[in-house]
């Protein structure tokens, strides 16, 4: 079976962003960018039905500037066979981005579709749901656990307060969550090689796809500042002060 | 102008998050509905018809939507947000999970998480983590939004009397099907319900160790929480995650025992009312955003504070 995953290039997730001086956004010059953690976690896991011998390939996409032809090549040294890069230089929102995907699919025909639940520059949580409604696919987001057989998929999905198991038909699409596996690092023969394997370029327009902005950013601050308060030196402070001053318990 | 809010609910209770979601409504402007799908819901459709500033609540209450399974949802939700120009869920997991479908089948973007809004149009929501705030304005006809709770104060959850119509509709998909639940049973409140939440890091070393934070969470009646720390190192489920990639809170009161306080668990709770943070390293970030912070050990501190509460 064929498996696609969808990877995005963003500020990696140890880097403190900041917000630019006339609000038009956050500084992206100059700061280290990685493939989005929970990208990271869909690469591990194709690899990994690969591995028990369930997927037969692994194709990585990326929507984004020629840039995010590095990110291509992090999940290829992971262990994708080959990589779409989709160049574009707009900003595409989760719509885009799954109309792009949708004709993606259309070409490659995989069974299975793996994103991430979110990105972490824009937080949206969309991408995977927005796929799978375009292409009337079943959908397991969140998944901590899945399972391949035959021509049905048994995901494991974290929801709140607990754990929920559905059965979708295949080909569907999951979205990862942080608990589904823990991301191998590539190795430098890994590396190497990654650097051979095929990675072809096509763009929106050439997929006939319209991925104009459907919102506009208007400005973007950086959030109230909490400034940090007292120390105490005991507990029975803390509790006199808990009482009788912040009146909370 | 008219929203739609979708009813967060289990079939038998209505959730606390819509109450919020009404009140974001409520300052978009216009007249709301509330559409309850389910099966046997009759209970959560009452509980809808009574809360403040409903204009009607629609239920489809129908065994394709016992589960409320993503693929059926959205197609009701899109058959009905037709007639709206706006249409709303909670930050649960369960609109997260279908309404981005219920936007793409409308062919219209969606704003997630919005925690304040400006006009009907224009709505603000965190960024990376919570360290930027955007601005964002629609320019779609059909606006379908999620709403974090903690932006906005609930509405009264009583004093309504909102007309109840049944919705006919049932929207089976065809391509997915429940399998089972493992809900676990506590006596402690929601994560994001509670007013008190006290939160467990690495700092706490295992598991076990959070029958400290238990105890100290029975005598405030407060949700016992984690950083995304302690998840991955696995002493405590997913679930109780705050920050970023977990639940959001905002209580009252929020207490951090053993966290560092990463960018990331810091989003997750940032607007809580009273933070104070226990922990052994005078240096952890953690402190510059508490109100009342204790330098010291946590397995003599958190006791002593059970003790004393």
């Amino acid at each position: 079976m064929k498996v696609l995953v969808a990877v995005k290039r963003v500020v990696d997730a140890n880097v403190k962003v900041n917000v630019l001086g006339d609000n038009s956004g956050v500084d992206l010059n100059n700061v280290k960018m990685a493939i989005n953690p929970f990208c990271e976690i869909a690469v591990e896991e194709a690899i990994r039905l690969k591995e028990k011998g369930v997927a037969t390939e692994i194709v990585a996409v990326c929507i984004g500037q020629k840039t995010a032809q590095e990110t291509l090549r992090t999940a290829l040294a992971l262990g994708a066979d080959r990589g779409i890069l989709v160049e574009t230089d707009a900003e595409v929102d989760s719509l885009g981005v799954a109309k792009v995907l949708k004709a993606v699919c259309e070409k490659e025909a995989p069974q299975l579709i793996i994103t991430g639940k979110q990105s972490i520059d824009s937080d949206n949580n969309q991408t995977g749901q927005m796929l799978a409604a375009l292409s009337g696919y079943a959908q397991g987001t969140f998944a901590s656990e899945i399972t391949v057989d035959g021509d049905k998929l048994t995901v494991v999905r974290e929801i709140d307060g607990g754990l929920q198991t559905v059965a979708l038909n295949l080909p569907a699409i999951v979205s990862t969550d942080l608990r589904l596996n823990e991301p191998r690092y590539a190795s430098l023969p890994n590396i190497m090689k990654a650097k051979k394997k095929p990675l072809d370029s096509t763009t929106p327009d050439e997929l006939g796809v319209d991925v104009a902005a459907r919102t506009k950013t208007l400005k973007v601050e950086p959030p109230a500042q909490r400034s940090a308060g007292i120390k105490v030196e005991t507990v029975d402070e803390l509790v006199e002060k808990l009482k009788n001053e912040a009146k909370v318990i | 102008m008219g929203i739609l809010v979708y009813a967060d609910h289990d079939n038998a209770s209505l959730n606390a998050a819509t109450l919020s979601t009404v009140a974001a409504a409520k300052q978009i402007g216009g007249d709301i509905d509330i559409v309850v799908a389910g099966a046997d819901c009759g209970a959560v459709a009452e509980a809808a018809a009574k809360v403040e500033g409903v204009a009607k609540v629609l239920v489809a209450d129908n065994a394709v939507y016992a589960n409320q399974l993503a693929e059926n949802v959205s197609l009701l939700l899109a058959d009905l947000g037709k007639n709206y120009t706006h249409v709303l869920g909670s930050n649960t997991v369960i609109a997260k999970n279908f309404l981005p479908r219920v936007a793409a089948l409308l062919d219209v973007a969606q704003i997630s998480e919005i925690t304040a809004v400006e006009s009907a149009d224009t709505f603000q929501r965190p960024i990376y983590a919570g360290n930027a705030i955007a601005t964002v304005q629609s320019l779609d006809a059909i606006k379908v939004i999620t709403v974090r709770g903690t932006g906005f104060d609930a509405v009264a959850a009583e004093g309504g009397s909102a007309a109840v119509e049944a919705v006919d509709a049932a929207h089976d998909a065809g391509v997915s099907a429940f399998v089972s639940e493992e809900i676990v049973k506590s006596e402690r409140p929601e994560l994001t319900a509670a007013s008190v939440v006290i939160s467990g890091g690495r700092g706490m070393q295992n598991g076990e160790n959070f029958a400290m934070l238990e105890k100290v969470a029975d005598k405030l009646g407060a949700a016992v929480g984690a950083s995304r720390a302690a998840v991955d190192a696995g002493f405590v489920p997913n679930d109780m995650q705050v920050g970023q990639t977990g639940k959001i809170v905002a209580p009252d009161l929020y207490i951090a025992v053993g966290i560092s306080g990463a960018i990331q668990h810091l989003a997750g709770m940032k607007d809580s009312k009273v933070i104070v943070a226990i922990n052994k390293d005078e240096e952890a970030p953690i402190f510059q955003v508490a109100d009342y912070g204790l330098v010291a050990d946590l397995f003599e501190a958190v006791p002593e504070l059970e003790g004393k509460l």
